[in-house]
Order: structure tokens, then C-alpha cells, then sequence
């Protein structure tokens, strides 16, 4: 059977791990490469790294980090943050990344969606959608980091990066992340059964009844945990066997 | 040495790194003469059915790979490598190598396609390319197509999305994985260490 994933998520500044709250008081958690071998000892499903770095002139630093995570690693495992063109795709895809995610790109210029899918598959290319809660079982979409209101209605973003070839949609909830109160469950749902690729849930993970959540009342297909991990409350074992007394499939 | 065929499908630079952790001699290439003086060959990929197919003929490696698995060199195709062995794909109505009869078709489910994460393989006969693996171990999958082919009986891994479907092929010197043992931890570098120790055994490799 085919079991739930269970992925920590890191955000890479300038080459290194940090950790924050809301981008802000960011501190040093350390090596990618390091952190990454402990998540994969740890039997982690995957990994992915947001390359929070803001200035594009230092992409060749992430090139860098992929390179030596690829290393130390065997899952997979996605690489994020100012991909604009498939050559930037093909730079990190080269290094040893498994999937790139997009987001503001995508946004900006859908057709890299369809070039992009074309070029490498559908099965690398994650469209990451940042959404905020307008109204009632109403979600918007956002781009660059968070801070700019976009147009477009995030349930039928979804199902149009699924058109246009994504091969998994990593969706966050604005509103939920960083409170530790739990997944947006109904925007999961909502986006989850309108598409017929895997959604993986982000956003919210206080604690680990909240990954059960997600999973049974928000249908997601994978989980993304952060701070749950990294301030070392619990271990991705922990989570699994915590899910598995629940009779939810995972990979132990 | 073994030689990963480099047609631009993907990933390779993480198959190599499998076998390297085994310090297994190993070469990433597209030359022809490189195919035929090795030792085995690893054929990985992921993408388009189509494009594999147009990528293999563009750099003439089709009847390199078929003369040279005929000649029962041990061969493992991983995913798309593995698919593109049998006759047909219903991506893109492409017509493969052939050399196993049988046709690469799409799910056609309600369940999320691609088929993506860790599932379960179930061994369906003995085979040496499982040797001390337990049963139903988890390994990594991302497909949207799967084999059909019409011996059953090269079947030797079953796995379950849907419907059950061929997870994993054996026959004579081909072996074949639907799912990506250099992303599967420490069995799927296993599987891989089990396909050298066959290739060892056909005297083909010191």
C-alpha cells in the first residue's frame, strides 16, 4: 500500500539552515548536507529546501548545497526558491535534485509549467502555492514569499497547474503557518479532491494529531513539517509510529 | 565496469553514486564502443516514454542496447529504462526496443496519478535480485505508466496502486525496476548490489 509521506522541510539562507518564525529573528541550524544525512538516517520520505536566499546572484551557492546534499542522501528530495527558466531547472535537476518546486514563476509565467513538464516530466516539477483565506471556503493566491495578493482563486490554480502538467502541488496555508494550531484541513480538502495529482499539505503542524489531520480530514497525500522536527520535539520516528497506531500507512 | 547509459533522461549522476557507494567500477556514458566493452549495462530515466525512445535513436543506441542484451550481457532497466524494453507505450503510442513482449500502459484509476511515494513489493517468485530483501519492503515509486508484459512469468515483484501491477522483471540477463532503488535507502542500494552479484556470477565481471 502506498504509504502517507512524511517530509521535513528546511529553508536555506546564503548556504546555510536557518530557523525563524515568520522570516524574522532567522538563526543558524547548521549545514544543509549535515541536516539533510540525519533526515535521511532518521528515514524521512524526502526532503525539501526552500532557497530563501533573496538575491539571485547566489544561486550558485544553492547549486552548491544541492550538490553536496545529493551526496549524502538517498530519498528524494525537492529544491525550491527563484526558479525562473528551465535552465535553472536543469542546473539544479543536474546537481542532484529529484524535483524543483515553483511558485512565483509559475504564477508569473504559466507556461514554464507546460515547457518545464515537457523537458523534464511532470514527476519533477511541484508547483508550490502560497494561499491566504478570503472568505468562506475561499482561498488566494500569493506570491513572492507571502507579501504580494495575486488575482487568482488557489483551488482553480491548482487544478490549472495540474493542466498544465504539475506533478504534485506542495500547498500552504498563509494563515496557518508558523501558529503550530494546525493544517488548514478544509483548504486541504478543497484543493486535494479537485485534483487528481498528489497534494502535500504545509502549514500549521503544531503537533503530531495535526499530521493525522491532514492526512485523514484534509486527504493530503504528504505532509510538510518544519519547526515540529527541527526544534527536535519530535523525531520523523516518532511521527510515524505515532500515525501507524493509527492505521495510516508509513513507511517504518 | 559497468556503464549508465547518459540519453538525457534524467538523473544519472544518483545511480552512479549507488554503485560507487559499493565501490563498483562505473562509467556514465553515451559511446557506443563504451556499451559494448562493458561489463553490464544500467539503463535509469525518468520523463516521456516518446522522448526516451527519440533520445536512444538520436545517439544510434538502439541496436548497440538490443544487440548487446541478446548477447546476454546483464542488463538493469530502472523505470523508464525499463519500460521502453517492451513493445509499445500508450504514452505517445511509441513503439520501444521490444525485446520483452508486451505493452507499457497508463493508469487509469480514480487514485492520484503519478503514483508517487514509497509502496510496497511484494516478491512473486525467487529471484536473486531480491537475495535478502524482506518481503513487502517499502521502495520509492514515481510513474505514471506501468508494464504489461505477456509472460507472466518474468514477473518476480508485484506491487498494489488500484490494481497490481509488475513492480519489478527477470528474465535470464534483463532485469527491470518500476521504482528507483538509488532512492530507496538502504534495500534499494541492496537491489542494486544484488544485480552486481548476478553479474559476477554470469562471469562477466571481476
Amino acid at each position: 500500500m502506498l504509504a502517507k509521506r512524511i517530509i521535513p522541510c528546511l529553508d536555506v539562507k546564503d548556504g546555510r539552515v536557518v530557523k525563524g518564525i515568520n522570516f524574522v529573528n532567522l538563526k543558524d541550524a547548521g549545514d544543509p548536507a549535515e541536516n539533510a544525512r540525519i533526515y535521511d538516517k532518521e528515514q524521512a520520505d524526502e526532503l525539501v529546501f526552500l532557497d530563501i536566499t533573496a538575491s539571485s546572484d547566489k544561486r550558485k551557492i544553492m547549486v552548491d548545497v544541492v550538490k553536496r546534499v545529493a551526496e549524502q542522501i538517498f530519498i528524494p528530495f525537492t529544491v525550491g526558491g527563484g526558479i525562473r527558466t528551465n535552465d535553472d531547472i536543469r542546473e539544479l535537476l543536474n546537481s542532484g535534485a529529484d524535483k524543483v518546486s515553483i511558485n512565483t514563476s509559475a504564477v508569473k509565467n504559466p507556461d514554464l509549467i507546460n515547457k518545464s513538464s515537457e523537458m523534464f516530466g511532470s514527476q519533477c516539477i511541484v508547483v508550490a502555492i502560497d494561499a491566504k483565506r478570503i472568505d468562506n471556503n475561499k482561498w488566494k493566491v500569493y506570491i513572492n514569499g507571502g507579501r504580494t495578493p495575486t488575482e487568482l482563486d488557489a483551488v482553480k490554480w491548482a487544478k490549472e497547474c495540474e493542466q498544465r502538467g504539475a506533478g504534485e502541488i506542495l500547498l500552504t496555508s498563509m494563515d496557518c503557518d508558523g501558529t503550530k494550531l494546525g493544517y488548514d484541513i478544509e483548504l486541504t480538502r478543497k484543493i486535494s479532491d479537485s485534483v487528481g495529482i498528489p497534494v502535500i499539505a504545509s502549514g500549521g503542524a503544531g503537533k503530531l494529531e495535526h499530521l493525522y489531520e491532514a492526512i485523514v480530514k484534509g486527504n493530503a497525500d504528504a505532509v510538510l513539517v518544519a519547526s515540529l522536527f527541527h526544534y527536535k520535539e519530535y523525531t520523523v520516528r516518532q511521527a510515524k509510529e505515532y500515525l501507524m497506531e493509527r492505521n495510516i500507512s508509513v513507511r517504518i | 565496469m559497468i556503464i549508465i547509459i547518459n540519453y538525457g533522461m534524467g538523473n544519472l549522476r544518483n545511480v552512479e553514486k549507488a554503485l560507487a557507494s559499493m565501490n563498483q567500477q562505473v562509467k556514465i556514458s553515451d559511446n557506443i564502443d563504451d556499451i559494448k566493452n562493458s561489463d553490464a549495462i544500467i539503463l535509469p530515466g525518468v520523463g516521456s516514454f516518446k522522448s526516451a525512445m527519440d533520445n536512444l535513436r538520436k545517439l544510434n543506441l538502439v541496436d548497440t542496447i538490443v544487440s548487446e542484451i541478446k548477447s546476454k550481457k546483464p542488463f538493469l532497466g530502472i523505470c523508464l529504462g525499463m519500460q521502453v524494453l517492451f513493445e509499445k507505450s500508450e504514452e505517445g503510442n511509441t513503439s520501444g526496443l521490444g525485446i520483452l513482449k508486451g505493452k507499457v500502459k497508463r493508469f487509469k484509476h480514480s487514485l492520484k496519478v503519478p503514483h508517487m511515494g514509497w509502496n510496497t513489493v511484494r516478491k512473486k517468485s525467487r529471484n536473486n535480485l531480491f537475495e535478502d530483501i524482506p518481503d513487502e519492503s517499502f521502495f520509492y515509486f514515481v510513474h505514471s505508466y506501468y508494464v504489461g508484459p505477456l509472460d507472466k512469468s518474468i514477473i518476480v515483484g508485484e506491487t498494489e496502486y488500484g490494481i497490481k501491477f509488475a513492480s519489478a522483471i527477470a528474465g535470464d540477463n534483463i532485469y527491470g525496476v518500476q521504482f528507483h532503488p538509488e532512492k530507496s535507502q538502504s534495500v534499494g542500494l541492496k537491489l542494486i548490489n544484488n544485480f552486481i552479484y548476478a553479474c559476477k556470477k554470469n562471469n562477466t565481471m571481476s
